[in-house]
């Protein structure tokens, strides 16, 4: 631990502001409460939204585990992990069961989260309707008065272009049917694990300033139409090439020397504890 | 023993950390911060500005770890700033106080007080100098022997004219500047609330202060150009000097100035433009009088502060459609820190979110799904 450094980085009064806000969040959910975000020694839009939210949260006792797009060792998860160890000394792990607070970028782990844990996304554009509107004054009425044709016609518009709604990851989500919300681009393979989740799911934007929440149990329904029903992207016919797991989201490789595609877990953690339960480990 | 996760990530880190300490060091020859606040006076009066925080060491040692790249130092000068509880708030600074180095008018010739040209490139040839490239500390020296002895010093204009008057004062006596109300109201601290609109204007001049330099100076040539349909602005003064800074003793009466402490002066420049602006006189006639635009930043910025005071006369009367004219589009889109990161980002994995795109593109490319449109016998669903 880095005995320069306030407990955690930020002075406690900001701390302090940030877990106010976070509150706020968890009261309304999905509504995107702003906050006075700082800046970190991390660069912005690499998730200093999730990290202010985590190191406004941590204690002592936490476990900390960090993701960046399904992976424990991605360059920016472990940046991230580095900061947080060197400010607060905590533990840092891979395992999710045994993690207390999780930072992902853009992904909710495989394994089914527990009711004492918290995920952290981290969020670029926490606004849904931005496709649709650009000014934030107007997006924020339009919130307020739960006016959400605009989210529905980017859904239209793109099944009268393409045959079918074509959003990738961050595929807009109704909150506790009040606030529609964007999901942070996770996939939308990940946009049911919101549903009713047992864990806590906070949502941190830290260039747009924002934090938002899904508190455990809450309803969270992917927009969709009826004759249009929302989809996952397809994972059938798909196995992970090291781990043997289905039904998983793949990250897509190809073979240096046949050239040929191949999939593999994209949640390193998950796909490195089914192997190890395979060994009887 | 089982399978365990591949620290790939951690030893690449480390040596690309270790990396660009050797391009750093590369040449053997090491940079001294006091080298780089005695010879990198631009950038340092750059980098504070944009970090919003005034103090030359620190800016020095930013750039030095940087390695020169301002959007780098002044990323490294804020998540410093992030770490600083926020004691005091100054009394109000009047800028008339300012120990002018250099005050110049483009609106009148003769201006009370004189037209004060202190150090400027503004006179210059831009010729790339080859002598300087045989600088040496002697050659320093007895230059600045030869300049004491010829009579001349480092003490600002001020010293020896005293208190100098507002060219603006002259246009308002007249009555020909637009008529303010007095706003006295606490400025709202950006730093500790988030941004939300409509904005008060304590909000804008702080955001297009830090503002970074390029982008503030693009904005406002924009709005020279003609994003802002009114007559060509005018500097009616532009100052550079020093500005006492006195905060309130936490001892005494808070609200008592002179019982206040003096804590030291930071360098400026301010600028009061004034842009033409129609005013409507009744009955359908109108008449013109002049609107101001006030720009002020750390240190000697005058590109920045100039085109600050633009933006700030553009924002105050918001034009529809007008993307300068439009608080969102500057105040969102002009901080380094902000414009920097989120692009930067781009050079992250996305590795999930761009295997869900591809799932709709390859989808999108696959047979029509039957829409509705076919069902009520209108198309054939996969021809468009």
């Amino acid at each position: 631990m880095n005995p320069l450094s306030n407990y955690a980085f930020l002075d406690e009064s900001s701390k302090r502001e940030i877990r106010r806000a976070t509150l706020k969040a968890i009261s309304i959910p999905g509504y995107q409460v702003p906050f006075a975000s700082r800046e970190m020694p991390i660069a912005r839009g690499w998730g200093t939204g999730g990290l202010q939210l985590t190191l406004s949260l941590v204690g002592k006792g936490d476990r900390v585990k960090v993701i960046d797009q399904g992976a424990d060792e991605s360059v920016n998860a472990v940046n991230i992990k580095k900061l947080v160890s060197s400010t607060t000394g905590v533990e840092v792990t891979e395992f999710t069961a045994s993690a207390s607070l999780i930072q992902s970028r853009h992904r909710i782990p495989e394994e089914p989260l527990q009711a004492d844990q918290i995920l952290i996304l981290q969020v670029p554009i926490p606004e849904p309707l931005r496709l649709y509107e650009r000014s934030e004054a107007a997006t924020r009425k339009l919130h307020s008065e739960k006016e959400y044709s605009g989210a529905y016609l980017i859904l239209f518009e793109q099944i009268m272009r393409y045959g079918r709604v074509s959003t990738g990851a961050d595929h807009p989500v109704m909150v506790n049917d009040r606030y529609v919300m964007a999901p942070s681009p996770i996939p939308r393979f990940d946009n049911p694990k919101m549903d009713s989740s047992d864990a806590l799911i906070l949502l941190g934007a830290g260039r747009e300033k924002k934090i938002y929440a899904v508190p455990p149990h809450t309803r969270v329904v992917s927009l969709d139409f009826k004759d249009h029903p929302f989809e996952i992207e397809s994972v059938e016919g798909r196995c992970c090439r090291l781990c043997g797991a289905t039904g998983v989201y793949f990250d897509e490789l190809q073979d240096n020397e046949t050239g040929e595609t191949f999939y593999q877990c994209n949640d390193t953690a998950h796909c490195l504890s089914l192997m190890n339960a395979e060994d009887g480990v | 023993m089982g399978y365990v996760a591949v620290k790939g990530g951690q030893n690449a880190i480390e040596a690309s950390i270790a990396r660009i300490a050797y391009e750093r060091l590369k040449h053997g020859v090491v940079l001294y911060p006091e080298h780089i606040r005695a010879g990198l006076r631009g950038l340092v009066d750059q980098v504070m500005s944009e970090a919003s925080l005034y103090s030359e060491a620190v800016a020095a040692l930013a750039i030095k770890q940087a390695e020169g790249s301002p959007e780098e130092a002044v990323f490294v000068m804020r998540a410093f700033r992030s770490t600083l509880p926020r004691i005091h708030y100054s009394f109000t600074i009047d800028s008339e106080s300012m120990r002018a180095e250099r005050r110049i008018s483009a609106t009148f010739k003769d201006i009370p007080g004189g037209q004060i040209l202190g150090a400027s490139y503004d006179y210059t040839h831009r010729l790339i100098d080859r002598e300087l490239a045989g600088e040496t500390d002697e050659s320093a020296e007895a230059w600045l022997r030869q300049w004491f002895a010829a009579g001349s010093s480092g003490a600002d204009a001020t010293d020896r004219i005293g208190r100098l008057p507002k060219v603006i004062d002259y246009l308002r006596e007249e009555g020909l500047m637009k008529s303010i109300e007095p706003d006295d109201r606490d400025p709202r601290d950006i730093t500790k609330e988030a941004l939300s609109f409509p904005t008060v204007r304590s909000q804008r001049l702080q955001i297009l202060t830090r503002g970074q330099t390029g982008a503030v100076t693009a904005l406002g040539y924009a709005s020279l150009r003609g994003y802002t349909p009114t007559l060509h602005p005018t500097v009616a003064e532009l100052r550079v000097g020093r500005l006492p800074v006195v905060v309130p003793n936490p001892f005494g009466d808070e609200s008592d100035e002179d019982d206040g402490y003096y804590i030291g002066e930071i360098k400026v420049t301010e600028v009061e433009s004034v842009v033409p602006a129609s005013k409507a006189k009744g009955y359908g006639e109108s008449e013109l009088e002049f609107d101001i635009g006030y720009g002020i930043c750390f240190g000697q910025n005058e590109t920045k502060a100039i085109a600050m005071s633009l933006l700030d006369q553009c924002l105050e009367n918001p034009i529809p459609g007008s993307a300068t004219h439009d608080p969102e589009f500057v105040l969102y889109h002009i901080d380094s820190v902000e414009a920097t990161g989120f692009i930067s980002h781009l050079k992250l994995p996305h590795y999930v979110t761009f295997q869900s795109e591809l799932d709709s593109v390859r989808r999108s490319r696959g047979p029509m799904r039957q829409r509705s449109l076919s069902d009520q016998g209108l198309g054939d669903g996969g021809s468009y």
